[in-house]
């Protein structure tokens, strides 16, 4: 096992002032056997940085190191990683059992201890009835686990997981996350896992790293994502629904929307001028008195809790509210309350937090 | 739409057995030709049914030296020739093909694009039309009646050669890095993922390909000029003399049918194979 250093790392396709570049000098520290989840939308680089990691592309610059080793020139097989593609990547005409063996077969393990780590591989995924079969003659699930199978039997110092779940349905998704977390904590290795799902990142990651456009977001445990979200990008992205973004001009204890509607606020803002406050959805409340008002438009219910959407001023804001409580009727102006905790500063411009 | 309409069904059947007729009717007359002597077959009418020297009309061509106007070399011998000169195009095209359509679709290299172009623009480029400077060439290799000269020419295939480029153009980019991530290097990766995945399209071209080198003519008509070299199909023209000669129609029938056993039997065994490689792409 090993930790990953990502230090200053750019990629960009192309030569020249011409070139394309597309991951703007991200670094971060991966510890041994931690599990850190890349998230962002497609595009965002995040795959292409986990493919950085395991060798099959081309860094331009900055370094990647595996356990103290600096890898940049290293072929992917002797990086010590595996890796787990969004669509498995199985060896369509092989069997399970060689599918797993193959790369141990490469590396000319003996007969008897591949045998053994395969069957060891295949009794924690629950693989030992497929080991002669196919992998057209399986499910996706079992496809998944096959992947996962070959990923283990080579007992590398990481595992790379590019989007593993994106081709299974909604229940077995939940299902192998727990699965994965599982393995996880039995094994101790190393983890990078690649996803655009934010229940996948906040529920498996020790950390996360959300990338928006190239460039790291944020570098957290999901707490501090969730809580403490370093950017607009990242406010926006995790949560769901996302964090309410109000954009408006900070004047003394109060704040004044675009548009013009002015709204009292529980303790001044970190600092006067163009500002944009941002609120979860769940941290406003209902209540009688002079809160913000907030213009209901519409409302879905989603069982434990209610959406409310509305505008407050020209402003879409969306409310969380208990799914038991009597619900405001659309076209209803009600008040919201929201506690000084639960406020979040950010500039407006380059939507870096402020406070 | 499957329509059940009496008239249509015995339509359809009646159109069947006319196709059917036309094809087997040259090859029963050919059977039939076989079975006579020379002199009955030439009589008007031609006889329709079969007569009682069968045995020896193959016996005489397969030994040779039947007493025709024409060539009288055995045709054992030119079926041999004959199979090796398909079976070593065959698997020389499929060899080479597979090859370069590897170079072609998994590596960067200067003029890659060029190199492709220039397979490319030889499909269109026939035997034929470069038959005379291939000849030149062959001829002052001293290639002439040669196994080489009968094969080596024939083996470059820019249609085998695109055809397996297209199909490893429809091999997942991850299946390429899941084997260089188990470690393995080009060859290995050729050896153990591409070639077994191309295995029923290999399998369709083998068939194509031995029926189009076993049927070769105009070419070992040039580079062959003694009798131990041809191949059956030269050799089935060569008994034919010219003229008003006496032709011994029996044996030459009986070396047609001989000829066609070879590439029925290929076309039979490996039907399956073959049918599977045009149509489905194991993914």
């Amino acid at each position: 096992m090993a930790a990953i250093s990502i230090l200053n790392v750019v990629k960009s396709y192309g030569h020249g002032p011409r070139a394309n570049r597309v991951i703007h000098g991200v670094s971060a520290e991966i510890a041994d056997g931690e599990f850190v989840v890349i998230v962002g939308p497609s595009g965002c680089g995040k795959s292409t940085l986990l493919r950085m990691v395991a060798g099959l592309e081309e860094i331009t610059g900055g370094e990647i190191a595996i356990g103290q080793r600096v890898v940049n020139d290293v072929e992917p097989a002797r990086r010590d990683i595996a890796m787990v593609f969004q669509n498995y990547a199985l060896y369509p005409h092989m069997s399970v059992f060689d599918n797993m063996a193959y790369g141990l077969k490469i590396a000319k393990v003996p007969a008897a201890e591949i045998r053994q780590r395969v069957d060891k591989a295949a009794a924690i995924l629950q693989l030992q009835p497929f080991l002669a079969r196919k992998p057209r003659e399986l499910s996706g699930g079992q496809r998944q686990r096959v992947a996962m199978g070959r990923a283990i039997v080579r007992q590398p110092q990481v595992f790379l997981f590019d989007e593993p779940l994106s081709n299974l349905d909604a229940k077995l998704r939940a299902q192998t996350r727990l699965e994965i977390q599982k393995l996880h904590r039995e094994l101790g290795v190393t983890s990078l896992f690649v996803t655009h799902d934010q229940v996948e990142a906040m529920t498996l990651g020790q950390r996360l790293i959300v990338m928006n456009a190239g460039h790291m977001e944020q570098i957290g445990t999901p707490e501090e994502v969730y809580l403490r979200p370093a950017t607009t990008f990242v406010a926006g992205f995790i949560g769901s629904p996302p964090m309410n973004l109000l954009p408006g001009r900070a004047e003394g204890s109060g704040f004044v929307l675009d548009g013009g509607t002015a709204l009292g606020l529980p303790q001044g803002a970190p600092r006067s001028g163009a500002v944009t406050l941002g609120v979860r959805p769940e941290h406003a409340d209902i209540a009688a008195g002079d809160g913000w008002p907030l213009a209901v438009e519409m409302l879905e219910m989603l069982g434990a809790e209610r959406l409310v959407h509305g505008r407050i001023g020209p402003t879409p804001f969306t409310l969380r509210v208990d799914g038991t409580r009597e619900p405001p009727r659309i076209g209803q102006t009600v008040r919201l309350l929201v506690g000084a905790a639960h406020l979040h500063w950010f500039d407006a411009a380059d939507g870096r937090r402020v406070g | 739409m499957v329509e059940r309409n009496p008239t249509l069904v015995v339509l359809g059947h009646a159109v069947m057995w006319l196709g059917l007729a036309v094809v087997v009717f040259p090859l029963y007359l050919a059977l039939v030709a076989a079975s006579h002597t020379p002199a009955e077959i030439i009589a008007v009418p031609m006889p329709l049914v079969p007569g009682g020297h069968l045995i020896e009309s193959f016996r005489s061509a397969l030994v040779g030296g039947s007493e025709g106007a024409g060539s009288t070399a055995p045709v054992a011998r030119m079926m041999w020739i004959s199979l090796v000169m398909a079976l070593v195009i065959t698997v020389g095209k499929i060899a080479i093909s597979l090859l370069s359509a590897f170079a072609i679709v998994y590596f960067r290299f200067p003029l890659k694009n060029f190199f492709f172009w220039a397979i490319f623009v030889t499909l269109m480029l026939p035997v034929e039309v470069r038959i005379m400077p291939s000849y030149k060439v062959v001829a002052d290799l001293g290639m002439l009646n040669s196994y080489a000269g009968l094969t080596i020419p024939l083996i470059a295939s820019a249609t085998a050669t695109f055809l397996f480029r297209q199909f490893f153009l429809t091999v997942p980019d991850e299946l390429v890095e899941a084997a260089r991530i188990d470690g393995a290097g080009p060859l290995r990766f050729f050896k153990d993922v591409l070639v077994p995945l191309s295995a029923t399209s290999i399998a369709a071209l083998f068939v194509i390909q031995f029926i189009y080198g076993w049927n070769q003519y105009l070419w070992p008509l040039l580079v062959t000029t003694s009798e131990d070299m041809y191949p059956v199909v030269i050799g089935i023209k060569r008994m034919i003399a010219g003229g008003d000669a006496a032709n011994e129609w029996n044996v030459v029938m009986a070396t047609a049918l001989l000829a066609m056993i070879p590439p029925a039997l290929v076309v039979v065994l490996m039907q399956k194979w073959f049918v599977k490689g045009l149509v489905d792409t194991e993914k």
